[in-house]
Formats: C-alpha cells, structure tokens, sequence
C-alpha cells in the first residue's frame, strides 16, 4: 500500500480498502524503521494520529475533503507549523513553535492531509546536500538499495559500508527521502536554486517548482524572498499535479501571489507530445556533466524525438554567469532576512548580557552554523554602499539578462526546456564533504537556480521521476516520462515549460 | 510570544553614560570655551541670549543659517502599515502585535490602503507631484526595538515628491507684521515606525513594547529653505494644521505623532555650505525652535574659535536648554539599502490611466482623491479674511489654537453681533482667559452658546461693554448660568426708558450742583451710550 501513488492510495481510501488510521500507523512504522535515513527532524505522531482519525470520520460519513483527505505528507521544516517545532535546522530556532501554520500548510491540512512531521534539511535551506543541518546530515533511501550495494561492492572492496552512504541532495532533502522511502506520499520542500529539484534528482522522485507567485510563501521562513517558492516532492508527476491543484492561488497574505484565478490542473495527454517543441540549451552540455546523465539526457530527447515531437538546440547565452549572480543576490537576501535573528522576540539567546550588541553577536554566532554565518558576511558586504552599485545592482541587471533569455527562447516558438537537473548522480557522503558548502552549491545549483533567477511567473520545472518498473520507454503521458530503471537516482533530467504546462 | 525583556546590565547604564558624557563635552565644553576665551581676552558671544545669531561681532563676517526638517507624521489608521494590529496610543505594553510586526519568521507585509491614501492626499494638499510608480526598501540596523533588523522605507522612489509648503512667520515686533515664506517638499516616504524601548535603570534592563512597531509614518523632508527656529517651528505648525485638516495624522506632538528632526548648518553667504548637524526627536514646536537657535549658535561659536563642526547627531536637552551629541548608532552607519522583496512596486492610477474594469477596492485613483480634498488651512484663513473682513494675523491666530475656529464658528451661527465685534471677543476675551489659566478650547467653562447671547445683549444694548466684560468673568466662574439671568441677576441692564433715566439724571444733578457743567455732559453721554 505505501508504494503506491497518491491517487492509487487516495482511491484504495475512498473504496475502503484502507482506513485513514491504517494508513497513518503504517507510515508512522516505517518512520520508525527508517530512522536512520535522519529525514525528519520532528515526526508529529499524535497529531497525525489525531488528523488521521478525524479524517476516517469523514470518510465514514461519506464527507471525504477530496484527494488528499487522510494522505500522510511531510513538511520540509522551514515551514511555519502551529504548536509544531520548525527549526530550519538551526540551533537558532531550535525550540520554536511558531504560533501560525504557512498558508501551505494550511491548505494541505484544510483538504484532510495527514501531518506526518517536519523534515529535515540544510540550515535555513542553505546548501545542496542536506548535510550541513544542526540534526546531521540526511542519507539517501537509495543508498540501502540491494542495486547500490552491489555497485558499490563491484567497486571498492573492504570499504566502510556505514560510510558509504549517499547524500540526498539539498537542501530539501529530507522530504525527498522521506518520498522516496515511502513515508509519505507527498511532501513539501521549498526551492530557491533547486532545493527541491535537486534532492528528488537524486532520490528518484518528482521534484516540481512552481512558478514563482503560483504557490504562496507566507510562513516559509525565507532564505531569498525573491527566488524562494514553496516546492512539491511525490512520487509521479500526477500526484505533483494534485497538490499542486490544492497550493495554487492567489493568498491575501502574500503580495506577490498572482491574482488571477488559477485554472486546475489537468495533464495533457500523450497525444500532445506530437506537437511539442522541445528546447536543449546548448550550454547546459557542461564539461563536468557526468557521462551518465549525459546519456539519459539524449536518451529522453530521443524519446521525445521518436514520439512525434520536435527537439531543437536553442541558446541561453547568459548562463555562464547565472551562477555568479545567483551567490551575490542570495547573499544580500540572506543577510536582511537574517537580521531577525537577535535572540530578543523568539529563537536563541546567549547567556552574554554585557550590552545589546555583545548579546546579539554572541547569540547569532551560537545561533547559525559558518555556511549561514558565511552568507550573511559576504551579503552585508554586497549591501555596503560602496558595494551595492557594482555587485548587487550588477547581479540585478544581469538578472533580467538571464530572464530574457528564458523569455527570448519561448518567443522563438519553444515550448519546453528539456535539461538535466545536475552534474552527475548523488555521491557518497564522504566524497560530498570533501569540498565546502559554497564550492558544492555552486556546482550543484548550476543547472537550477537560472530558472529561480528568472522568476516571475516564467518557469515551471518539472524533474521527472525515477522509474522503478518498466524497463522498456515508453510515454503514456507528457508528464510521465519513465527514463530505465537504472538506479540510486541518476535521472536528472527536468523540464521547463513556457506556461504552465497547465493551461 | 516570550516576553519582551532585554535583561542587559549595561544598555541602561551605558544611555546613562552617553547622556553624562555628552554633558560633559558640551554642555561643560561651553564653559571651557568661555575661560579660554577670557584668556584671549576676546568678548563672549556665547554668553549673549541664544536669540538672533546671524549677526556676528562687529567688523567680522555675517553668518547665514540653513535649516532643513525631516518630519514624521504617524498615518491616522485604524491598523498598522503592513499588518492588520490595531492602532491606539498609550495601550498596554505589546497589546498590539501582530505575528508581522514582532517579525516572525515566514510572515510577510501586506500594505495597508488606508496608509497609502494619506500619503496620496498629503502629497497632493503640499503640492507634490505624485509618482504612480513608487518602491519600498529595507533600510538596516540592529535595535531592540526593531524586530526585523530593518525598517521598510521608501529610499529611491518615494510616493511623492517636489512640493512646496507655504507659511507665515512674523517680522518684526508687531504680530501684524506677518511675511509668508515658502519651503520646498524634496518627498513624502511611507514607512514603517519602530517600537519603544523603555530603559529601567534601577534594574538594568530594557523593555521592549512594540505596540508602535509598524505603525505608518509619513516622512515628510522639507528642504534646507530655513535659517531659524522661528521658521521651522512655522513651517512645522503649518504641516501639523494641513495633517489634521486632512485628517491623515492627528499631529500631537506630545503624543508623538509628529516628530521632528532638524539639519542645521552654518556658512558665510556667498560660501559653500558648512558641515551639518542633526538635532533628532524634536517633540514640541517651541523647543524645535529653541533647539534650532541653539545649535546655530553653538555652531558659529565653535566656527569662530577655530574648532570644526562634526557630523553627528545631537539630542535637545530640554531643561538644558541645549543640543548635546547622541550616542551614535555604532558611528557612521552603513543602512545596506535593498529593495524590499516581498512587495511588488505601488502602482497609483488618475482617471486616464485606470485599467477598465479595474476593482475599484484594488486600485487607487489619484484624481478622485484630489476632487475629494478636504479645505486646507490656507482656503479657510482667506476664507475668513473674505467674509468677516478679518485681519489676516486674526486668522492665523483662530486656526493655531486647537478648536478655536470652530468655536468662533459656533458663537457666529448663534449671534447678531457684528462678525468683528465676535473676533475681538474671542481672540482678546476668550482665548485671554485660556491663556491665563493654561486651557484648552475644549475645556472652557464658557459656551460659544453663551458667549453668543452675550454678544446679543451687546448688539441689542440691553449692556454696556463693561457690563458685558463683567457678564463674562461672572459665566467663567459660575458655570451653568446663562448671560441674561447674570444680567438680571447682577442688574446690569441698561435702562432703556427714556423718562425714568431723565428723572434719574434730574434727580443726580439737583443733589449735585457742584458737578455742574462737566458732570452734565457726562450724564448724558452715559444716558446715550
């Protein structure tokens, strides 16, 4: 029952097949068991419990709230939870409850979903490897798979199997391994340079970043206001659709939410592919992309190649300096949004009472990890005023460069963007920490955050989902795009689409 | 929410210091001054009044002035700039917090129309060009009493810019002698105020209420167009008058609703201008004038002996009588300017540029707020001078006083009296009385119902003018009675028959033959008066 789809499951609901409860008390053993993946920092069993009862009433009333009601999901934990711990993985929030669920949350809770609990991640969504968090670091599902472990054994003889492990990717990579470890059939994860793209890249799983203003952010404990938005982990496309149906709109609490009334979501369907135009950007053919995810690459523009679609080289010529640009305007973000953080109105407080400002410093310096500390440095340096016209303002400019060429390549006819998610397939924990948080962020970002940058109601992307079962290719339809089944996450393909692929 | 208490030995005790030391330097420092310069054995000017400093000593150079203001006004608003908290002054402690203004993580602002209509109609009663288009940003720096560790402010494009204020301030000794003067509006900023830390000494800690943190200000910068205090604190009436005619700010500057901060600087005409100072938190008209003086001053004394101005900022000591360095933000502060991410720009609309179809609870329109402006302090004293023929010293006078206009207008509805004669009664008699037992209009014993049928008796001749002087006094003390039964009461008519007030001047000049003549016609001219 766990390894099914939400609407599989949401179905086998409906028709009685499980009960809510059941369902609830299943995911929660398996929390159990899978423990030492570290995906969640918080498992919210009684109130899961409690939601999971109150939604077998309903079902039993015939009052279902939908397709999500008694759905266990998890929430990446940078989002605000009533009288639930959210500790963006910092000592600096440990302990803080907030008083206030993020619309998000709100609304999955309001269609019956299940709260199964927080997950785990970078420190305030700052890094791509779900390592660098006070809780430790998270270790991908995939890493136990009979297939990896005997790849590995091919591989190094003797070596340390505890060791061994893969990272998930980040930095939402606890509610990918909580996917994909089938705790949960959806979770949420937040994107700001691919931190949720990149972790379901490499835990095989549907990673989907909405449009930024489709899906509100009031209550996602920010890290760039700008390029942050609320991200969606299940285990295909369709059920990425749903919750997607269920966050979209427009939230009086978010300013920069669209207005406009969202349509629902409905896939197209496989006879759609034919008249599909699908862009490669010739610079995303990075040296450094592995030769796996190269091969997958050109295996899924064959694919759509064969099945009626035309595939076209197409240029995005400022993406060399995306990721530049990207470190200095999430620095200087970094550096306001974290300003809040002095120990006087919640979160940590140094025993240092000297004078204010010895207490501020030394309460952030307890309070954030180097990588946080690091970032807020570099951004008030951006933000100087001798600074701000050469860096920020240049990173700005560059910025609406970078969108133009987004703009300029749908305008040419593209409908989709077809790239890879990220340079190669997850690596193990001990070859990730070989280098430091900025050098692997850049790296692993690379293939994202341009589509953050680019931002306003541009961009959908769209990872497409490892596949387990079927062997040969085959389309059914656009969104499902079964690659091989090839292991331990190395789909890392993504897709961009012009609109919505919605409307 | 944790409770707001910064437990912190020294913050206080170190604001303590700071006020010590600033003493020390300055107010000690004058003093310095004065002895070395009785060593030079030069004459002090620092020892004159601190009252008409342009004049320097004989065969030196003048001084000019230039005096700049940043006003904020607190935006009459039933809620907060960005947060739906309710506004209330003197609430208890953190009554009005919402999750956004105690800067949660994850919460975001949402602006209020209310805050940007009044910026809209106090740019456009000042004269101001609208800008349709105008940016929030953040403007950072670590206090305890500003949660985010930023204030949203509009630093590139505010809503409103280049106007112009006109005011009067008198010259020369006579209170006619009236001159209108002109300062030019560089902008109009919407933002957002901060708490209030409270600093308790004796237990070495500061609390912290926030109840006006995020509260809407209008910051108002008026060009460096003054050289005195005078002029400022006419200017800043001036705003205050147009603020509560439009209703965008109740302007109390004892509750802090206006607060002001002054730029001074000091230079021979003809030269480049001097290094400026900033005198912050100015909170009543008289020691912003006071303050102002001061520090020209100070600045031309210190200019004189050969030291140099810093840039600093400097705080009015009231009981002093003199500005003294503030305990500078960490010194020069760099405020790391950003755009404010989470608002998308303020787009503002007239009737040609409004979208069809445009909800009109979603858009502003510019236009229909100018058509619905209400009479601004100007109209209204050319009003008066029109109608009533009243001097235009008399009208400013009747709209500075709070409530006094309308009291004028209320004793005018109710009374035949001439509308000069009401101005005279009111502007000496009435507002006299005030003055001299420290009221306000609100609070006067005497109606303008009263007043009204006391100037009927006047205009009828059923009293003299003494008698009315003496009616008044009487309704001042005794409230509840009306004019006439003091005036039954008192037997003060005057007699209206022509035989009987005859007999009695018969009667006075037979028992006075003495008087004689003199006393004759002085009978008859009180028999006509």
């Amino acid at each position: 029952m766990l390894g099914r789809t939400l609407r599989e499951v949401s179905t086998a609901l409906k028709q009685g097949h499980i009960t809510p409860t059941e369902l609830c008390q299943k995911c929660l053993s398996l929390i159990k068991k899978t423990k030492f993946l570290n995906a969640y920092i918080t498992v919210s069993e009684e109130v899961a419990l409690k939601q999971a009862e109150e939604s077998e009433k309903r079902y039993k009333k015939g009052h279902s709230l939908g397709d999500l009601d008694g759905i266990p999901v998890a929430v990446k934990d940078n989002f605000s939870t009533s009288s639930i711990e959210t500790t963006c993985a910092s000592n600096m929030l440990k302990g803080y409850v907030p008083p206030y669920n993020a619309t998000v949350v709100q609304k999955l809770l309001d269609k019956g979903a299940v709260l199964m609990g927080k997950t785990n991640l970078d420190e305030f969504a700052m890094g791509s490897g779900s390592t660098d968090g006070v809780f430790g670091p998270v270790k991908n599902p995939w890493s136990y798979s009979k297939q990896y472990r005997e790849k590995r054994k091919q591989k190094a003889h003797g070596e340390n199997e505890d060791s061994n492990w893969l990272i998930t990717g980040g930095s939402s990579g606890g509610s990918a391994a909580a996917v994909a470890a089938f705790t949960c059939f959806a979770a949420l994860g937040s994107d700001t340079g691919g931190s949720t793209r990149n972790p379901a890249a490499h835990c095989g799983v549907v990673g989907f970043k909405p449009s930024y203003g489709l899906v509100s952010r009031h209550g996602l404990i920010p890290l760039v206001n700008s390029m942050d938005v609320p991200g969606i982990l299940t285990r295909c496309v369709d059920d990425a659709a749903i919750v997607l149906g269920m966050l979209a709109g427009h939230d009086p609490k978010d300013s920069t939410t669209i207005q406009d009334p969202v349509k629902p979501f409905t896939l197209p369907t496989f006879a759609d592919v034919n008249k599909l135009c699908i862009g490669i950007p010739k610079e995303y053919l990075a040296p450094e992309l592995s030769s796996e995810v190269r091969s997958f690459w050109s295996k899924a523009a064959n694919l759509f190649e064969s099945e009626g679609a035309k595939v076209i080289e197409v240029s995005l010529p400022h993406t060399s300096y995306s990721i530049v640009c990207y470190h200095v305007l999430c620095t200087s973000e970094v550096a306001s949004n974290m300003a809040r953080f002095d120990g006087l109105e919640y979160g940590h407080r140094c025993d240092i009472n000297v004078s204010t400002e010895a207490m501020y410093a030394a309460t952030r310096r307890e309070g954030f990890n180097d990588v946080v500390r690091g970032r807020i440095l570099s951004g008030n340096f951006f933000l100087l005023k001798e600074n701000y016209e050469n860096y920020f303002i240049k990173a700005q400019k560059v910025r609406r460069l970078i969108a133009n060429d987004f703009v300029n390549v749908f305008n040419s006819g593209v409908d989709v963007l077809l790239t890879p998610t990220t340079l190669s397939e997850a690596v193990p924990y001990l070859e990730f920490i070989k280098e430091d948080n900025r050098t692997r962020s850049a790296q692993d970002d690379i293939f994202t955050q341009a589509v953050n940058m680019a931002g306003e109601n541009l961009t959908s992307a769209i990872p497409e989902p490892h596949a387990k079962e079927p062997e040969q290719l085959h389309v059914t339809s656009f969104s499902y795009l079964p690659m091989t089944n090839e292991l331990a996450g190395i789909i890392e393909t993504f897709v961009v689409t012009k609109r919505p692929y919605w409307t | 929410m944790a409770a707001l208490v910064v437990r912190l030995s020294c913050l206080g005790k170190r604001w303590v210091l700071a006020c010590i030391d600033g003493g020390s330097r300055h107010g000690r420092g004058a003093a310095i001054g004065l002895t070395s310069r009785r060593k030079r054995g030069q004459s002090s000017v620092a020892q004159q009044p601190l009252i008409a400093v342009q004049k320097s000593r004989k065969g030196e150079r003048e001084w000019a002035a230039v005096v700049g203001l940043e006003i904020h006004a607190q935006i009459s608003s039933n809620s907060k700039l960005f947060s739906g908290s309710q506004v209330h002054f003197a609430a208890p402690p953190n009554s009005l917090v919402s999750f956004f203004d105690a800067s949660l993580p994850g919460t975001l602002p949402v602006l209020n129309r209310r805050c940007v209509e009044a910026a809209v109609m106090t740019g456009l009663a000042l004269n101001c060009r609208i800008n349709k288009k105008s940016l929030f940003d953040r403007k950072h720096y670590f206090y305890a009493d500003l949660p985010a560790g930023y204030q949203i402010t509009q630093q590139r494009l505010p809503i409103a810019v280049n106007g112009c204020l006109a005011y009067s301030v008198s010259v020369g000794k006579k209170p006619s002698q009236v001159s209108t003067r002109t300062v030019r509006i560089k902008q109009i900023q919407l933002e957002q105020d901060s708490g209030k830390s409270l600093h308790d000494e004796p237990r070495s800690q500061t609390l912290i209420d926030l109840n006006r943190a995020g509260v809407g200000l209008l910051e108002v910068v008026l060009e460096p167009d003054m050289s005195c205090g005078e002029e400022a604190a006419s200017a800043v009436r001036e705003l205050q008058l147009i603020l509560q005619a439009l209703g965008t700010s109740q302007a109390n500057m004892a509750e802090g609703q206006l607060r002001v901060d002054a730029n001074i600087s000091v230079h021979h005409p003809g030269e480049p201008l001097g290094v400026r100072t900033e005198v912050k938190n100015l909170n009543s008209a008289r020691f912003l004038a006071k303050a102002i003086d001061f520090e020209i001053k100070r600045q031309i004394h210190e200019l004189e002996n050969g030291r140099k101005i810093l840039n600093e900022t400097r705080s009015f000591d009231d009981k002093l009588g003199c500005t003294m360095p503030m305990r500078d933000k960490e010194g020069k502060q760099d405020y790391r300017f950003m755009p404010e991410p989470n608002l998308p720009p303020l787009l503002l609309y007239d009737t040609a540029s409004l979208p069809p179809g445009a909800d009109p609870q979603q858009v502003i329109n510019i236009d229909w707020i100018r058509e619905r402006l209400p009479e601004l302090p100007g109209k209204t004293r050319e009003k008066l001078i029109q109608q009533y023929g009243m001097l235009p010293e008399h009208s400013f006078t009747l709209l500075n006083e709070v409530g006094l206009l309308e009291f004028f207008q209320n004793v005018i509805k109710e009374t035949r009296a001439e509308p000069k004669k009401v101005t005279s009664w009111v502007l000496n008699i009435f507002l006299g009385f005030l003055k001299q037992q420290n009221l306000a209009v609100n609070e006067s014993p005497v109606t303008p119902s009263a007043l009204a049928e006391l100037l009927n008796l006047l205009d009828r001749k059923a009293i003299s003018s003494s008698a009315a002087r003496q009616v008044f006094e009487e309704l001042w003390r005794s409230k509840g009675k009306t004019p006439s039964q003091i005036v039954s009461e008192k037997k003060l008519e005057l007699m209206q028959d022509q035989e009987a007030l005859e007999r009695v001047c018969h009667t006075v000049m037979e028992g006075h033959p003495q008087v004689g003549v003199e006393g004759r016609r002085k009978a008859m001219h009180f028999s006509a008066c």
